[in-house]
């Protein structure tokens, strides 16, 4: 329909279809549409049209925007794998290096901070010459990983600005490559959000040989690894529960809503003050 | 020309609905409109921040715009609609542009207390997916996309503008050219516009937009 208004082939009371023309539409110049709809008969005058016009482009608007934001999630799936491969990759590397160039060198070590000493070495021979170049390859990987980081705790809040306010970007980023999208992790039980990432132990379980997992990937939040043993459970309850209030506002409206990080804190003093509790009774002690 | 006469007397260059007003003792530009970005409101007059505002900048500096109050408008680069939402408190109908989605959720927000504020999540740089929405014959079309090819933009969008209308374009030297001197990449943008327009005035907007240049142009 190339040349056309947005509004033929609509009517002026049915805003999904207008909007649908807005977003999908073309023409190869303007042309003076609030007249043509008029002659047309889509509105009885400009005002009617212009009226027709606010709400179809609020609604294309809106739908695009939300959309398109939303195919955002799957960047941030691939780029938290590929920073999670790349870690792994390095550690595994690392390890065969720091077997090979022990022997060639006479400091020894481990890890990729050995890596980084090792490239800034001069070869003497093809042996040293090839366990430095490896040495680069794991500092390249690590260095990569970081990049990969520094984009996800840029795209993550964009993506999912509730959740990662609340979980971190990088755990908040996890999550929704766990789930497989923001969609899918909106649309699962805090239940199932507690033990994402937990899956081996989780079958296990269903098996019928292991005890339920408290957390998943969550366990690396603050809230659930700097809560005492005992209080774990509820931590990760609480926090899973927020986290997927969190994911579902982000994927259904995407508007930040601070009071959910409140209600949180909230929710983790209370559960924290047991500790505190627990101490005082013991102090005072005696009546056991 | 068909724009009918001026009836601010005495504001100079200010269109009708743009006044200034004081604000905690300082003098300010104001439109009226539900306040959008926690702006400064007084009687229903939001303040105008010509630090946040390119266009705010201009009319407070007394630059002749085009806009008289009630135009019709093309916004190109509307972003969360900062700007926009004061021309479409003085404005007619205004079609808002804007590429990138985050912002455009923003914008979206704004138009909807806006009855004459038209939102479109499009790309400046191709008319041809907005033309079918956008009427011909606007009587200014503003343009502030930090993109490279500024000076393409203003003159594929041309096509909307009325013969007797006005073209304000901010040009963001940093968007077309990272290192070189601003002047010069000034100086090739404006020539790409004077293909299609005829350069009424520029301006620098430093310090308050620095690296920016306002041009304002009416089609050949």
């Amino acid at each position: 329909m190339t040349g056309d208004g947005w509004f033929v082939g609509t009517a002026r009371d049915d805003t999904a279809t207008g909007a649908g023309h807005v977003r999908e539409g073309r023409a190869d110049a303007p042309a003076d549409w609030p007249a043509r709809a008029v002659e047309a008969g889509f509105a009885p005058d400009e005002e009617a049209y212009y009226a027709a016009l606010h709400e179809a482009c609020v609604a294309a608007t809106r739908a695009a925007a939300t959309e398109a934001e939303r195919a955002g999630d799957q960047q941030l799936v691939h780029a938290v794998r590929a920073m999670d491969d790349c870690t792994r990759t390095a550690n595994e590397l690392a390890e065969r290096l720091s077997e090979w160039a022990g022997a060639l060198f006479d400091e020894e070590g481990g890890g990729v901070g050995f890596a980084r000493e090792v490239v800034d070495r001069e070869p003497t021979g093809p042996d040293e010459e090839r366990a430095i170049s490896l040495a680069e390859r794991v500092v390249g990987l690590v260095d990569e990983a970081d990049e990969l980081e520094a984009y996800v705790e840029t795209r993550a809040p964009t993506v999912a600005p509730n959740l990662s306010a609340m979980a971190g970007p990088v755990l908040a980023a996890r999550l929704i490559a766990l789930a497989g999208g923001l969609e899918s992790l909106a649309k699962k039980p805090s239940g199932t959000v507690q033990v994402l990432g937990a899956e081996d132990a989780l079958f296990a379980h269903l098996r019928g040989h292991a005890s339920s997992p408290k957390h998943g990937v969550i366990y690396t939040h603050e809230y659930v690894r700097g809560t005492r043993p005992e209080d774990r459970g509820s931590a990760a309850r609480a926090l899973a529960g927020k986290l997927t209030i969190a994911a579902r506002v982000d994927h259904y409206s995407g508007d930040r809503k601070p009071e959910l990080d409140e209600e949180l804190d909230e929710r983790m003093a209370t559960i924290r003050a047991r500790a505190e509790d627990d101490a005082t009774a013991t102090d005072e002690g005696g009546d056991e | 020309m068909s724009r009918r006469p001026r009836t601010d007397g005495g504001d100079g260059h200010l269109p009708d609905g743009v006044e200034p007003r004081t604000f905690d003792g300082d003098q300010r530009l104001a439109t009226r409109g539900e306040p959008v970005y926690g702006e400064p409101v007084q009687d229903g007059w939001r303040a105008w921040d010509p630090g946040r505002s390119k266009l705010g900048a201009l009319l407070g500096r007394g630059v002749e715009t085009g806009f008289t109050g009630d135009d019709t408008v093309l916004y190109l680069g509307a972003a969360s609609g900062t700007t926009v939402s004061h021309v479409a408190d003085f404005a007619g109908p205004t079609y808002a542009v804007e590429f990138a989605p985050r912002p455009a959720r923003d914008l979206v927000r704004v138009a909807e207390s806006r009855p004459n504020l038209f939102p479109l999540l499009k790309d400046a740089r191709r008319p041809e997916t907005y033309a079918h929405v956008v009427e011909s014959g606007v009587d200014v079309l503003f343009q502030d996309v930090a993109t490279r090819g500024q000076g393409d933009v203003a003159c594929r969008n041309r096509q909307f503008l009325a013969d007797d209308g006005w073209l304000v374009a901010t040009i963001k030297a940093r968007s077309e050219d990272v290192t070189g001197p601003t002047e010069v990449t000034f100086g090739h943008v404006v020539e790409t516009i004077e293909a299609e327009y005829e350069v009424v005035t520029t301006e620098r907007m430093d310090p308050l937009h620095e690296d920016h240049l306002a041009v304002v142009a009416r089609p050949r």
